[in-house]
């Protein structure tokens, strides 16, 4: 009886710690696996759909999309969300991923954490300054509403949002266009076919 | 670079008696900025009041354009070059037109009210100066004085509560607000020491060639720090001009804020727009 209840408190132990992730512990993680593909002797394509797999996993493609939509997104109807985020997933994965195939071998350092919310902590790390550039600052927003999950958000680079900018450009695709969703669309389908 | 000239020659014709109409056009345009947007774009009425208008769009992305095709042709491949000279010059260059900031920087301190820090950078400009070989050492920095962070009167300006007003993009210089750009006025209405020595100093050693040179010096050096995120920024965004304004603006909203880079204080205002959002 003693037996069994030690190994129900030791399962019981380990799978409250495997099930909830730190948020720290989980951008150190991507940050390696991602340095990890970026330091490898392969081609640049190659290099490309390591860094989409990864974001697949470890981005809130998704959140990020409705976000950038800002308020207009109340707005569409089902088709066209489902339309949306096919598009967006397409844009983010590309544009995400040859902003960073170009770094090789980064060094990020995880310094610490603030937790916003039960929904959100920013986790602060620092790009290791090398000969040809100084040090950047980048937090990195978690969704930690599935603790056992965490989602990447936004990434603010010296206090840059990353998700603002890619919100406020959008906003300026529609608003040039008279507040009409399908400009949007055709942008984001150009930008992912070329 | 005579643009640049011609631009420096039109303010002085016109600064001393216009600058009084600018600050207050700037004045009014940023409460007409706040008062024009209700109702006419759909959004929650706490992103309403962070908008700041483009009135002058059109124009602002023709002069993007002109500004782009002038970096291509002229400052990209002097930054370039720049980039190809020995670490320590560059390194001088830079400590020698940050040094000279720091006379802009000062008087701002005072005039935000953080005579401490005037106090500091004082300290860190007669060192640097002199010590530093007219700037192009940082030996303040070796000695530990804190962190240097350059104000400007455009940022004063905003400390003091004045609205950034509509978003312009000025030839050659680049994005600005209409507050920035006033507060860039004031730099040669007098609030420039650097200026004032260069151009009105009647010394034999300093000109307004050599003020307008640094000036330039000062932009290409922030231009070859920034070549391949430039290029990384362009190749990647759907709305370069967009994006640019955006980066632009939340680089001052921060630097108005006193936020030390890399802080998130501005972004946690924008915490209701990420609360709503649920990917589940």
């Amino acid at each position: 009886m003693k037996k069994i209840l030690i190994i129900l408190l030791l399962f019981n132990l380990n799978f409250s710690y495997v099930s909830s992730i730190e948020p720290e512990i989980f951008v150190q993680s991507t940050v390696n696996r991602a340095s990890q593909v970026l330091s490898q002797n392969i081609l640049k394509e190659d290099k490309i759909n390591g860094l989409k797999s990864i974001a697949k996993e470890t981005v809130d493609i998704k959140g990020i999309g409705i976000y950038s939509l800002g308020s207009i997104r109340k707005n569409l109807d089902n088709d066209q969300k489902q339309k949306y985020f096919k598009l967006f997933e397409n844009y983010f994965l590309k544009s995400f991923s040859s902003r960073l195939s170009e770094y090789t071998n980064p060094k990020i350092e995880v310094q610490g954490k603030e937790v916003l919310n039960e929904n959100y902590t920013m986790v602060n790390s620092i790009l290791i300054s090398t000969s040809e550039r100084p040090e950047v600052k980048i937090d990195w927003r978690v969704y930690t509403k599935n603790p056992n999950s965490p989602l990447i958000r936004d990434l603010i680079i010296e206090g840059l949002s990353l998700a603002r900018t890619q919100k406020e450009e959008f906003a300026s695709i529609i608003n040039s266009n008279d507040g009409n969703i399908e400009a949007l669309f055709k942008t984001l389908e150009e930008f992912s076919k070329n | 670079m005579l643009l640049y000239i011609e631009q420096l020659y039109i303010i002085k014709m016109i600064m001393f008696k216009k600058f009084a109409i600018i600050l207050f056009s700037v004045f009014l345009f940023s409460l007409n900025s706040y008062a024009g947007s209700e109702g006419q774009l759909d959004l929650p009425e706490k992103q309403q009041s962070k908008k700041i208008k483009d009135c002058f769009e059109k124009l602002n992305r023709a002069t993007f354009s002109f500004n782009q095709g002038l970096d291509k042709a002229i400052i990209k491949p002097i930054a370039k070059g720049y980039r190809n000279l020995p670490d320590p010059i560059q390194k001088g260059t830079k400590n020698a037109v940050t040094n000279l900031s720091n006379l802009i920087t000062i008087p701002n301190n005072i005039l935000q009210g953080d005579v401490k820090l005037a106090i500091i950078n004082t300290g860190r400009l007669v060192v640097n100066t002199t010590v530093g070989l007219l700037g192009t050492i940082d030996v303040a920095n070796k000695m530990g004085f804190p962190k240097y962070i350059k104000e400007d009167y455009g940022q004063t300006l905003g400390t003091w509560g004045v609205g950034p007003g509509c978003y312009v993009v000025l030839p050659v210089l680049g994005p600005s607000t209409l507050r920035d750009t006033a507060g860039s006025f004031a730099n040669v209405m007098g609030g420039d020491p650097w200026y004032n020595a260069s151009v009105h100093g009647n010394n034999e050693f300093l000109s307004e060639g050599l003020y307008i040179t640094s000036k330039a010096i000062s932009g290409v050096d922030f231009r070859a720090n920034n070549l391949e995120s430039f290029d990384n920024l362009e190749e990647n965004s759907i709305d370069f001009y967009a994006s640019v304004k955006s980066l632009y603006l939340q680089d001052r909203e921060n630097k108005i804020e006193n936020n030390q880079r890399g802080n998130v204080e501005v972004i946690y205002k924008n915490e209701e727009d990420w609360e709503e959002i649920d990917s589940n």
